[in-house]
C-alpha cells in the first residue's frame, strides 16, 4: 500500500465499499482505466465487480454524446455481487461524459473533471448552454476541477511525441490520481505498461509518468482531504485472479476439451458482445484450439456440426442476431443427435438492437425458437467466475446426452469481472465420452442408451460403422430415412424424453435465505448479483425472503417446482419482459409476478428491493 | 494383393494398402431418383473411382446439402452426412479442420452451391480445405419440381418464371477460380469415360477442388446441355482440355481457338493461313488464372464448350498451414498446459 508522505496532513478514512465510475470519450481508454483500477484492486485482496458500459460507435466524434464510454467498478473489503447502483466517484474526461454521467451519481457524490476540456466547442458539442463548472447547476454534488490535460502535458515535456500522442495518455493521469487517492499501488500498472509497450520505450516512458504525475498530483495538492482505503476482502481462502465471463468461457472450454480428452474446436463469426471468446480461444493454438473464423453465422453452426461429427468437442458463440441465423442448423444438430455447444452472449434486441447493451431476452429462442418439435437444453451462467463452471457443464450434458447445448450469457456477464478462485486440476470432472467401436451384430447408428436415450457416437475413421445421417427424419434405431408417421412421432417423443431425462442429472436447485416464507425471488443468469444483493437487505430487515438462481433453464431441476409452492409469492425479475416468468407459469402452473426491465443495463438492487417491498406489504 | 506389398507396406509403418472394388462402395439402399436422370451415371462413375484412391471406406465421407443431388451419400457405402440446404461446404470444412486425414466429398447441385450456398461454395474454395465438390448442374430446381435457377438461362420459363427468367445466370468456374479454388474442371454426366477421369484428378488432387457435372434432368429439364453434349454435336460443340495440347475440336480436329488481344476465337486450321502454332495451348498448371479463366467464360454457342481441367495448381492446404501454426505455438511456448492457463495473469492467494 502507498500512503502519502510529502503532501499536506490529510486523514485516511477507512471505506467498505467505494464504487467509481470512468467516463470520456470512445478513444480516451476508459475502458482500459477501468480494467487497470480493477486488477490493481484485486491483486490487492479486495472484492471486485465491474461493468465496462461502452457505445455502438468505435469512435463517434470526439466530444459528442453518443460517443461516451464508460467503466464503472465496485471494490470492496466484504463480499460484493455488483458493480454498485450508484458511483460514489465519477471520473469525467470532458462535458458530455459529465452530462450522460452526472444523472446517476447521487448528492453528495464526488466528480472529478478533465477542466481543460471544458472548452466552448466541447461544451456546445454536449449541448450545453453554460458551462456547468461554473453555472453552479452542480453545488449538489464535491466537484473537483482539475486541468488534466496541461499537467499531464507539462509531466511528458521533452519525450518526442505528438500532442496528439501526449494527449491520449491523460486516463493515466487519472488513473494515478485514482491509486493514490484509494491508497492502492501503481506496481502493477507499472508493470503492466513495461510489458504492454516493451518495444515502444517512448510511449511506455510517458504513461508511466502520466500515471506518475497524477498520483504526485494528488499527494501535492491542496484539493483533497482525505484518502480513502478500502480493506480486504474476506474471500474463501485459494488462488484467486481477475477474470471476465467471456475470459472465463473461454477457458472454461479449453478445461472442458481437456476433461473430456477432446481437440477443441470453435467456429464463429464475429460478433459484440461475443467477439471475445473467439480471440481469447484463438491464442491457445498450443493446446491444439483449432479456432475458425468463418464467413458466416451458418458456417459457424455448420462447421461446428462438422467438427462434432468428426468427434471434436464443438461449440460456436455469437449473440442473438447469429443464433436467428444459426437456427435452422442447430435442427440439424438436434436432428442428427450431435454433441455441440452454441454460446450465446445475449444482447438487447430485436434485431440488431443495442449492440454493446445487456438483455435477457433470447430465453423463448434458446428453449423454443426452431421449427419442429426441437427440445434443446439450455444454460446459463450467473457471475463472470461462474461461466467457467457452466462452460464445463453444458459441455457434459452435450457429450453425455449426444445433444446441441445453448449456453446462454449475455453482455454484463461476459464483459463484467470478478476475483475468481482457481480450481485445482484434481477439482476438475472427468466428462470423456468413449467413441464407438463395432461390436456384435448390425449397427444401430440411433439405437439408444437405456439410461441416457442418447445414441452412439461412431465418428468417421471408425471401421464397420460406415453409416449416412441427415436432416431427414431417422428410423428408430437403424437411422436410415423413414417417413413414416408413427416412426415420426416416436421419435419425437424420444428425443423430448431424451433431454427431460438431464432433469435428474443435474444439480438441485438451491435456496439461499429462507427454505420457505413469503417471497422467492428467482432470478437466472446475470441478475444474480443484483438480485443476491437485494435480497441480503430484505432479509436484514427481516423479511422472510429466499433468493433461487436458476442456471439449467431447460430442463429445470427436478426440484423446482417444489421450491416455487413454498413461498406465498415468487418474484422473477428479468430482463426481458418475463420470459423465464412465462415459461414457469406455463410448466408449473404457479401465479408468479414478473418484474422486466429493458433499459440496456443491469438490475439496480434498490429497484428489486422496491418491487420487493411493495409485493410484501401488497400481499401481507 | 501381392505379399510382398504388405510386407513393404508393414516395413514402412504404413497401414496395408487396401484393394477396394466397386462393390465395396455400393450399398442395399434403394436409389430413388428419377429413371433416366443424370444422377445415376453420376453414382455409377463415383463408385468406379472409389478404390483408386486407396482410402479405406471408414475414411471416406459424402456430405450433400439438399436438392436431388443430396441423395447421393446414402447410396455410398461409406460415412455419409445429407445436411441442409447450401451448408454442405460449411460441415465439410468443420469435419476437415477437426479430422484433416478424412477424404471429403461435397455433393451438391447448382441450386444448393450458388444459391442458397453461395457464401460458403465461395469461402470453402479460398480456404483450400482437402476436399472435393462435385457440382450436379442441371439448370433446374428438380426436387421442389421445376423452378429457375441460378445457372438456368436467361428469359427461361418455368414454374417460377412463366414469362421467362430475367436473371443472368452464373458461371460456375469462373466463380470458382475468383474464389482460388486450386482444382477446378467440368465434365459431362453422359461422358462417362470423362467423367470418370475427372472425378479421378479431383480426387487426387490436395486443396479445394471444384467439378462442375453438366447433368440432364429428364423431368423439369429435359435436353439441358443437349445442344453441345449428343453424340451428334459434341465433337464439334465441345473443347476437350488436355494439358500441354493445342485448344484443338472439330469433328475433323480442324478447328481451334486463338487469342486475338484479350479475346479467344474460334478458327479453322488449314485457313487463312492459320496451324496449330497459332493456337491457345492448354496449360491447366499455370500459376496465374488468365487463361482458366477465359476457358471458364466460353459457351456454346459463340464457343465451344471446354471440359476437362482447367486448372490446378499447388497451394498448401488449410490443414497443413493451421497445423503448422498449432506446430509453431507449442514449439515457441510448448504444449499447453491447463493449469498455467487458468492462472494465467495476476493471481494472488488468499489464506
Amino acid at each position: 500500500m502507498t500512503t502519502p508522505t510529502t503532501g499536506p496532513a490529510r486523514e485516511t478514512v477507512e471505506l467498505d465499499r467505494v464504487t467509481i465510475r470512468f467516463a470520456g470519450d470512445s478513444g480516451d481508454g476508459m475502458q482500459l482505466t477501468g480494467t487497470q483500477f480493477t486488477r490493481t484492486a484485486a491483486v490487492f485482496g479486495n472484492d471486485v465487480s465491474t461493468f465496462p458500459d461502452y457505445p455502438a460507435e468505435i469512435r463517434a466524434p470526439a466530444g459528442s454524446l453518443p460517443g461516451v464510454s464508460g467503466f464503472q467498478l465496485s471494490f470492496s473489503g466484504s463480499d460484493i455481487h455488483t458493480p454498485g447502483d450508484a458511483p460514489d466517484v465519477l471520473v469525467a474526461m470532458n462535458p458530455a461524459a459529465l452530462k450522460t454521467n452526472i444523472i446517476d451519481v447521487p448528492a453528495g457524490g464526488a466528480v472529478i473533471v478533465n477542466s481543460d476540456a471544458f472548452t466552448p466547442a466541447n461544451l456546445s458539442k454536449a449541448n450545453y448552454a453554460a458551462n456547468p463548472l461554473l453555472d453552479g447547476s452542480l453545488k449538489a454534488y464535491r466537484v473537483f476541477p482539475i486541468p488534466v490535460s496541461t499537467l499531464n502535458a507539462a509531466a511528458l515535456e521533452g519525450l518526442e511525441m505528438t500532442s496528439k500522442q501526449i494527449d491520449l495518455t491523460k486516463n493515466f493521469f487519472c488513473l494515478g490520481l485514482m491509486f493514490w487517492l484509494y491508497e492502492r499501488s501503481m506496481e502493477p500498472t507499472l508493470k503492466w505498461i513495461s510489458q504492454k509497450f516493451g518495444s515502444r520505450p517512448v510511449i511506455a516512458e510517458a504513461n508511466k509518468r502520466a500515471l506518475n504525475a497524477g498520483f504526485s498530483f494528488g499527494d501535492t495538492t491542496e484539493m483533497f482531504h482525505t484518502t480513502y482505503n478500502v480493506p480486504k476482502a474476506k474471500l474463501a481462502p485459494g488462488t484467486y485472479r481477475n477474470i471476465t465471463g467471456n475470459e472465463a468461457t473461454a477457458i472454461g472450454f479449453l478445461a472442458a476439451a481437456h476433461c473430456a480428452k477432446r481437440d477443441l474446436f470453435y467456429g464463429s463469426y464475429p460478433i459484440t458482445p461475443a467477439t471475445d471468446v473467439l480471440q481469447y480461444l484463438a491464442t491457445y493454438k498450443s493446446f491444439g484450439v483449432r479456432t475458425f473464423q468463418a464467413e458466416d453465422e451458418i458456417a459457424a453452426m455448420g462447421s461446428t456440426i462438422g467438427a462434432a461429427y468428426g468427434g471434436a468437442l464443438a461449440l460456436t458463440g455469437t449473440s442473438g442476431p447469429g443464433v436467428a441465423l444459426k437456427t435452422e442448423a442447430m435442427g440439424l444438430a438436434i436432428m442428427t443427435e450431435l454433441p455441440c455447444i452454441i454460446v450465446n452472449v445475449q444482447r438487447a434486441g430485436p434485431s440488431t438492437g443495442l449492440p454493446t447493451k445487456v438483455e435477457q431476452a433470447d430465453l423463448f429462442q434458446a428453449i423454443f425458437g426452431r421449427n419442429g418439435e426441437s427440445p434443446m437444453p439450455v444454460v446459463a451462467p450467473a457471475t463472470p467466475g461462474d461461466c467457467f463452471s457452466m462452460a464445463i457443464e453444458a459441455s457434459r450434458i452435450a457429450l453425455k446426452y449426444m445433444t446441441p447445448v445453448m449456453y446462454l450469457s449475455d453482455a454484463s456477464v461476459g464483459n463484467g469481472a470478478e476475483p475468481w478462485r482457481v480450481p485445482d486440476m484434481d477439482e476438475l470432472p472427468d466428462i470423456s465420452v468413449p467413441n464407438v467401436v463395432k461390436g456384435e451384430g448390425t449397427f444401430l447408428p440411433y439405437g439408444r442408451d437405456p439410461e441416457t436415450l442418447s445414441r452412439p457416437w461412431a465418428v468417421p475413421g471408425t471401421p464397420g460403422l460406415e453409416h449416412r445421417i441427415g436432416g431427414l427424419e431417422k428410423l428408430d434405431g437403424l437411422g436410415t430415412v423413414s417417413y413414416d408417421g408413427a416412426n415420426h412421432h416416436k421419435m419425437v417423443v424420444l428425443r423430448k424424453a431424451k433431454v427431460d431425462g438431464i432433469a435428474k442429472d443435474i444439480p438441485a436447485q438451491d435456496v439461499y435465505g429462507h427454505e420457505e416464507g413469503d417471497l422467492l425471488i428467482l432470478g437466472w443468469g446475470s441478475t444474480f448479483g443484483a438480485i443476491r444483493s437485494a435480497t441480503e437487505r430484505l432479509l436484514a430487515d427481516g423479511h422472510k425472503v429466499g433468493h433461487a438462481h436458476v442456471r439449467y433453464l431447460h430442463p429445470f431441476p427436478a426440484n423446482l417446482g417444489e421450491i416455487l409452492k413454498r413461498y406465498k409469492t415468487v418474484l422473477v425479475p428479468e430482463l426481458n419482459l418475463g420470459q423465464l416468468w412465462f415459461v414457469l407459469r406455463g410448466t408449473y402452473l404457479i401465479d408468479a409476478v414478473s418484474y422486466g426491465r429493458v433499459v440496456g443495463k443491469p438490475f439496480r438492487i434498490a429497484e428489486i428491493v422496491t418491487e420487493a417491498e411493495r409485493l410484501l406489504a401488497e400481499r401481507r | 494383393m501381392t505379399d510382398v506389398t504388405e510386407l513393404l507396406a508393414a516395413a514402412a509403418g504404413t497401414a496395408t494398402p487396401i484393394k477396394l472394388t466397386r462393390k465395396d462402395f455400393v450399398n442395399d439402399v434403394e436409389v430413388r431418383w428419377c429413371p433416366g436422370c443424370g444422377d445415376y451415371s453420376i453414382l455409377a462413375q463415383t463408385q468406379k473411382v472409389m478404390p483408386d484412391f486407396g482410402v479405406p471406406k471408414e475414411n471416406i465421407v459424402f456430405i450433400s446439402g439438399i436438392g436431388c443431388s443430396g441423395r447421393l451419400p446414402y447410396y455410398m457405402n461409406t460415412y455419409g452426412f445429407h445436411t441442409i440446404h447450401g451448408r454442405a461446404p460449411t460441415l465439410a470444412m468443420g469435419l476437415k479442420i477437426a479430422r484433416p486425414e478424412l477424404m471429403v466429398w461435397v455433393i451438391t447441385g447448382d441450386g444448393d452451391a450458388l444459391s442458397i450456398g453461395g457464401n460458403h461454395f465461395l469461402h470453402s474454395m479460398r480456404r483450400n480445405l482437402d476436399f472435393t465438390m462435385i457440382m450436379h448442374n442441371n439448370r433446374i430446381y428438380g426436387l421442389t419440381k421445376g423452378q429457375t435457377s441460378p445457372t438456368s438461362e436467361f428469359g427461361k420459363r418455368t414454374k417460377s418464371t412463366p414469362m421467362g427468367s430475367i436473371d443472368r445466370p452464373m458461371m460456375p468456374l469462373t466463380l470458382a477460380l475468383a474464389a482460388e479454388a486450386t482444382f477446378v474442371a467440368r465434365t459431362v454426366d453422359t461422358h462417362t469415360e470423362h467423367l470418370q477421369h475427372t472425378l479421378e484428378a479431383a480426387g487426387h488432387h490436395k486443396g479445394a477442388s471444384f467439378v462442375e457435372v453438366l447433368q440432364n434432368c429428364n423431368i423439369f429439364n429435359d435436353g439441358a446441355w443437349r445442344e453441345f453434349t449428343d453424340r451428334e454435336f459434341r465433337d464439334d460443340r465441345m473443347l476437350v482440355l488436355e494439358d500441354g495440347k493445342p485448344l484443338i475440336f472439330g469433328k475433323n480436329r480442324d478447328k481451334g481457338i486463338r487469342l486475338v488481344g484479350l479475346h479467344p476465337e474460334v478458327v479453322t486450321i488449314g485457313e487463312n493461313g492459320i496451324t496449330e502454332a497459332d493456337l491457345l495451348v492448354h496449360d491447366q498448371h499455370a500459376e496465374d488464372p488468365y487463361l482458366a479463366l477465359i476457358l471458364s467464360r466460353m459457351f456454346w454457342p459463340e464457343f465451344p464448350v471446354p471440359v476437362g481441367v482447367l486448372r490446378e495448381v499447388e497451394r498448401p492446404t488449410y490443414s497443413e498451414l493451421a497445423d503448422a501454426q498449432i506446430e509453431a505455438a507449442i514449439a515457441k511456448s510448448g504444449k499447453g498446459d491447463l493449469r498455467k492457463a487458468l492462472m494465467a495473469g495476476e493471481t494472488w492467494t488468499v489464506d
